[in-house]
């Protein structure tokens, strides 16, 4: 096994920012807006680098496609602990209609050139909520999926993934290579630290274009309009039981 | 039933949302992504930008959820101080080779900038501490560095810098506690005042008299806590700053080895001096983070309050108070980033310019924070409401490091000076 891990990182809208959408209601506003590390994404490096500082896996590799931007996502990875890092150049058009199909297609070529034994990805990004990139990337590999993990335990050649689904937790156990995807409880990401943040500067980043991995980024879909969600409505007051009931059944909710 | 299955599965939405398992919705200001112009990542460089994101992460999930609590109930937070030097915080602008970080003068003021927006007083701590970890880098021999900075550079230990006494505050080097020579030790007597972190600490960085009158007979000496005649005085009361406590350092035939002495004798003042110069730096710096968080908070309150049937945003007296606010900011922000790069340069002007950062932006940064309090009405004027937190811890930085009066001294000894 090659003890290398691969590490989907992906630069979103900072989580607290308050999202317009645009005037001609064609995407979100991107310009000026604050943007960091995919929150999911930054909980799927820390366990990578976990599994580093358990000597468990041998190297740490921080991935992200995108514009020049996706530089910074990359050297927070490494300042968190990743050992090196590959940008894969995505601009412009191409960017904005790039999705979980296009990104597994990167991720999977990059997972055979690397020779990678474990690729970790967030479960999902907090901008699309796609929730597809680790699935669609197992599913390109022909490899088993560990996906919402809350617990991950490398045995040997298996490891044991413990799944938060809606029943409950599953614990599965799949051979490696694998692909997981990283849920809120499965560990909680560290500061980096101000030594850790000078020493990422020295690490490496590798650039490459999708064409470079033979892959195409043509998009299957098109977005066609993004509106704001429907504000909310002042509400009705009753006085029974008996009303709220009525109004629940006249409204088709009951 | 399908009803209740629909709650659970929101409930397990809504836990997609945050890092950490915080509170998002408004408890941490600086955490607006819109780039305005107050924005304070503006002109730095992306691995200066790295800094400021993890302090501004730090500040907001390990300091502003406990701010309040730590000045109601005067807690002096170890634990958080400590997980801020494992961070690197601990010895900023100390040499790494001893456990500090090695950055420049303008990544601490950047760094202690956001970590103020968690908590000024703690912040303000943090850099006295480093203020002191540095003297001793700079001015220790081997041994004494060795010996002390990385036990503060980690927090294992905590420091404390003592000038002021009951009789010197300005005019600090009319100071009269004594170190008599007496084979290998100094015998201390005599006491100093308002002690930031005394008798909680326990690395004491001293300046006594060793020699005749004037700053030239002054030496540094560092006193350890637990040194027979050393003791404390009560804990103060006061208007602010009280995550930290502050008591008089009392030296009744206290005995230091004089291997504890920084440089030699005499030199104890201008040791003190160039600490203060970057002391003033950080302190201005964090009046700078207070400031920051009081705009964001009255710009919040602005967009959110109503009355006369409109948000107050939309008020011309208010906006155009916002807008002063804002560039009294930034103009306090780029002089202390201009003598933070001054000092790191050892520019001629240094001193100066430090003089000028600190008179300047600790007043602006006062008057912006009181503004916003005002801007918040009623509610400006109560505990719940983090404002007045930052306008009470702030008020001492126009005071110590050297009063803004004494700034005004030293400016104009510069301007008048004959060369």
């Amino acid at each position: 096994m090659s003890g290398r891990v691969l590490v989907g990182v992906k630069r979103v809208i900072d989580y607290a920012v308050k999202i317009r959408v645009k005037p001609d209601n064609s995407s979100v506003v991107t310009d000026g807006v604050k943007h960091s590390m995919n929150p999911f994404c930054e909980i799927a490096v820390e366990e990578a680098v976990k599994l580093k500082e358990k000597k468990l896996i041998k190297e740490v590799v921080a991935v992200s496609c995108g514009p020049q931007q996706a530089q910074e996502t990359i050297r927070t990875a490494l300042a968190m602990g990743a050992d090196r890092g590959i940008h894969v150049q995505v601009a412009g058009k191409d960017y904005e209609s790039m999705g979980p199909l296009q990104v597994s297609k990167i991720m999977a070529a990059l997972a055979k050139k690397e020779d990678a034994q474990l690729v970790i990805l967030g479960k999902q990004a907090i901008d699309d909520d796609c929730n597809q990139t680790g699935q669609m990337t197992a599913a390109l590999l022909d490899w088993p999926q560990g996906t919402f993990a809350s617990e991950v335990a490398l045995e040997g050649d298996k490891i044991k993934v413990v799944r938060e689904i809606d029943g409950g937790l599953e614990t599965i156990r799949i051979n490696t290579p694998a692909v997981i995807t990283a849920d809120l409880r499965l560990n909680t990401p560290r500061y980096a630290t101000l030594p850790n943040i000078m020493k990422a500067k020295k690490k490496k980043i590798a650039n490459m274009k999708p064409e470079d991995l033979g892959v195409d980024l043509t998009s299957r879909l098109e977005v066609l309009r993004v509106d704001e969600p429907p504000q909310r409505e002042a509400g009705v007051k009753v006085e029974t039981v008996e009303d709220l009931v009525g109004k629940l059944k006249d409204a088709g909710r009951v | 039933m399908a009803a209740v299955g629909a709650l659970g599965r929101i409930g397990k939405l809504s836990s997609s949302i945050c890092r950490n398992h915080r509170l998002i919705f408004n408890r941490s200001p600086h955490r607006r992504g819109i780039a305005t112009c107050i924005d304070p990542a503006h002109g730095l460089s992306d691995e200066q930008k790295e800094f400021q994101k993890m302090a501004f992460d730090f500040a907001a999930n390990e300091m502003a959820p406990h701010m309040a609590e730590w000045d109601q109930k005067e807690i002096f937070p170890v634990e958080t101080m400590r997980k801020a030097a494992q961070l690197g915080f601990g010895g900023i602008y100390v040499q790494p080779d001893v456990g500090g970080s090695g950055l420049s003068r303008l990544d601490t003021s950047i760094i202690f900038e956001a970590l103020s927006t968690g908590c000024v007083s703690t912040t303000a701590y943090i850099s006295i501490h480093n203020m002191c970890a540095w003297m001793i880098d700079t001015f220790g021999n081997t041994e004494q560095r060795e010996k002390f900075c990385p036990i503060l550079c980690s927090m294992e230990k905590f420091a404390s810098y003592c000038l002021t006494e009951p009789g010197s505050g300005s005019d600090a080097a009319s100071l009269l506690t004594s170190a008599q020579r007496k084979g290998d030790h100094y015998i201390l007597n005599g006491s100093k005042a308002f002690i930031s972190g005394g008798g909680d600490t326990d690395v004491y960085v001293v300046m006594c008299r060793t020699g005749g009158k004037g700053p030239k007979g002054i030496s540094c000496l560092v006193v350890e806590k637990g040194t027979p005649g050393l003791s404390f005085g009560k804990k103060e009361q006061k208007v602010g700053w009280n995550s930290q406590p502050t008591r008089a350092v009392i030296f009744e035939d206290c005995a230091v080895p004089v291997t504890n002495r920084l440089g030699e004798e005499g030199q104890g003042f201008s040791i003190a001096m160039r600490g203060l110069n970057g002391g003033r730096i950080n302190i201005a710096s964090c009046s700078l983070g207070a400031a920051h968080a009081s705009v964001l908070l009255a710009k919040d309150h602005l967009l959110v309050r109503k009355q006369f049937g409109e948000t107050l945003s939309n008020n011309q007296f208010l906006q155009f108070k916002l807008a002063e606010m804002a560039t009294k900011l930034v103009a306090s922000r780029l002089l202390v980033r201009e003598a933070a790069t001054a000092l790191q340069e050892n520019r001629p002007d240094a001193v100066s310019l430090c003089s000028m950062a600190k008179l300047f932006a600790t007043d602006e940064c006062f008057n912006i924070c009181n503004q916003a309090l005002q801007m918040h009405g009623g509610y400006g004027y109560l505990k719940d409401y983090a404002v007045q937190q930052f306008v009470r811890d702030i008020r001492v930085h126009q005071i110590l490091e050297g009063t803004n009066e004494v700034m005004r001294m030293i400016i104009s000894r510069n301007l008048l000076s004959e060369s």
